[in-house]
């Protein structure tokens, strides 16, 4: 099994392929819903002022961003009123709601990969393309293992849209995932809903 | 009455922290029936994995711990509103020592209450008075990527998978095939394999709460209804067929069993109400008879 450090370059995001198995080790940020419309409102569309401190958050952000990654994930923390944080769950969340978003993240900050449960759709798969980038698919409700490969919890921003919408920024050791969708417009999410698609075509025929 | 607190925090640490042993069986097999090597099979042994882990450190199985659903049944004389009360203490400070993730958003402002403790619906509890002197609470914590693949069809109903159109009349044909159709497009999205909780009948609100009702019993319960009973096999073997398996990675199981309950219904309407539960499925009951306590 490979093991990939962040940041990851252009030439080791195109020699993946779907169906991989890797595991990650660096420092990622965990984004979700509110993260992801915040920075489009905000920083990509600009239909909304930044506010407060917006501004610094996003300046911090874009360098842990250029090829590095976020982790569509809602952490269980402990430690909020000592803010000694240590991540106690953290499995990933599903990520096909970000798919209106998820391919102009990855463009503006030349992001190299998302990680999150259940696949995404066109839009993000052509965006792996464009970027070059891929996604990391982790087992869903493996919370207790995942949160074992979180080795320090560096810092959080935005702890106002709640802990689990929250940015938090964190460093992995060995974090295990699959790639189920890569850069040359392979997608295992697509495969298997066609293959899906004909069986129960035979079924509701019967 | 007694104060029954810290037991409540003990059901909802146990809930949260440990899967019931036959929903782990159940994965178990599953994981046996994979190719070596094969991306669904890697998925199994991270799950149990993770459920041994979770169990050893007290630490929540799924990071989404989910809407927390009661159901009180409780001896004649019984305050429900003391009862409450305690439920929503015990949630508060379940949440407070990271057995729960604070998951209570006001819709309409957005803001996290922190502790688990929304509105007046937020933990969802029923209460219904038993027969018998014994007291029983039942959580089932139910996550959201699992809730957002939940369905309800109304019947007659015209679908379309592709470029092929199909039909699903006022009968159990009917229903089976909207539930296919419910399977197939939750793919993995509602963390596969999943446990499906199907009713028929009803209006559209009791429909899904019946649909998360009949989730409550052991894997393998079938309603006595034999027509029913064969029903939930087949729906399940079908399922199966489609391959979509564990985290949609495609695989052999997709669904670990099927329930389905039958409900009243307007001479109007015709519901097929579909919930979808993770492999993740966390349900526990709390029993008081007298001075004992059991958690099942």
């Amino acid at each position: 099994m490979r093991a990939i450090t962040i940041p990851i370059t252009d030439e080791t995001i195109l020699s993946l392929k779907v169906g991989e198995p890797l595991t990650l080790t660096g420092v990622m940020i965990t984004g979700r819903d509110v993260v992801h419309k915040w920075l489009i409102e905000t920083f990509i569309k600009k239909t909304r002022a930044p506010q407060g401190e917006d501004q610094q958050v996003y300046e911090a952000l874009k360098p842990i961003l250029a090829g590095g990654v976020i982790y569509h994930c809602g952490p269980v923390v402990s430690g909020l009123d000592s803010k000694q944080y240590k991540f106690v769950a953290a499995g990933p969340t599903t990520s096909i709601r970000e798919e209106p978003y998820q391919a102009d993240v990855m463009k503006h900050f030349n992001l190299k990969g998302v990680i999150g449960k259940g696949g995404m759709g066109p839009k993000t798969l052509k965006g792996c393309q464009d970027v070059p980038a891929v996604y990391f698919h982790a087992i869903g409700g493996a919370a207790t293992l995942i949160a074992q490969s979180v080795t320090n919890v560096l810092g959080v921003y935005k702890l106002e849209f709640g802990v689990p919408e929250a940015i938090w920024v964190i460093e992995v050791k060995d974090f295990p995932v699959v790639v189920t969708m890569d850069a040359h417009g392979q997608s295992l999410h697509e495969s298997v809903e066609k293959s899906s698609a004909g069986v129960l075509v035979d079924l509701l025929a019967k | 009455m007694r104060d029954l607190t810290n037991e409540i925090l003990e059901l909802i640490r146990r809930t949260s922290t440990d899967l019931p042993t036959d929903v782990e069986k159940q994965l178990r097999l599953a994981l046996e029936k994979e190719d070596p090597g094969s991306a669904a099979r890697g998925a199994f042994e991270t799950i149990l994995r993770n459920v041994e882990l979770s169990r050893k450190n007290s630490t929540p199985v799924c990071q989404d711990t989910g809407t927390p659903i009661f159901y009180v049944k409780s001896p004649a004389g019984w305050s429900t509103q003391y009862l409450k009360h305690q439920i929503r203490s015990a949630l508060a400070e379940a949440t407070r020592k990271s057995y729960m993730r604070p998951n209570a958003v006001d819709a309409i402002t957005d803001k996290n209450s922190g502790n688990n403790l929304g509105g007046d619906d937020f933990p969802y509890i029923h209460f219904e008075e038993g027969e018998s002197d014994e007291l029983s609470i039942e959580l089932m914590l139910k996550g959201g990527g699992s809730e957002n693949c939940g369905a309800q069809y109304s019947i007659p109903y015209s679908g379309r998978v592709g470029e092929t159109a199909f039909q699903a009349g006022r009968d159990l044909a009917g229903v089976r095939k909207v539930v296919l159709d419910a399977v197939y497009r939750a793919q993995g999205q509602g963390c596969a394999p999943g446990i499906l909780g199907v009713s028929i009948g009803g209006d559209r609100g009791s429909g899904y709460v019946k649909s998360k009702e009949v989730l409550l019993g052991p894997i393998g319960t079938r309603n006595p209804d034999p027509k029913l009973a064969d029903l939930e096999e087949r729906l399940t073997g079908e399922a199966n067929q489609l391959g979509i398996g564990a985290m949609g990675f495609g695989g052999k199981t997709t669904v670990l069993d099927t329930r389905i309950t039958g409900l009243s219904r307007l001479p109007a309407s015709y519901f097929v109400t579909i919930s979808y539960m993770c492999w993740a499925c966390r349900r526990r009951t709390l029993t008081v008879r007298g001075d004992e306590v059991t958690y099942q």
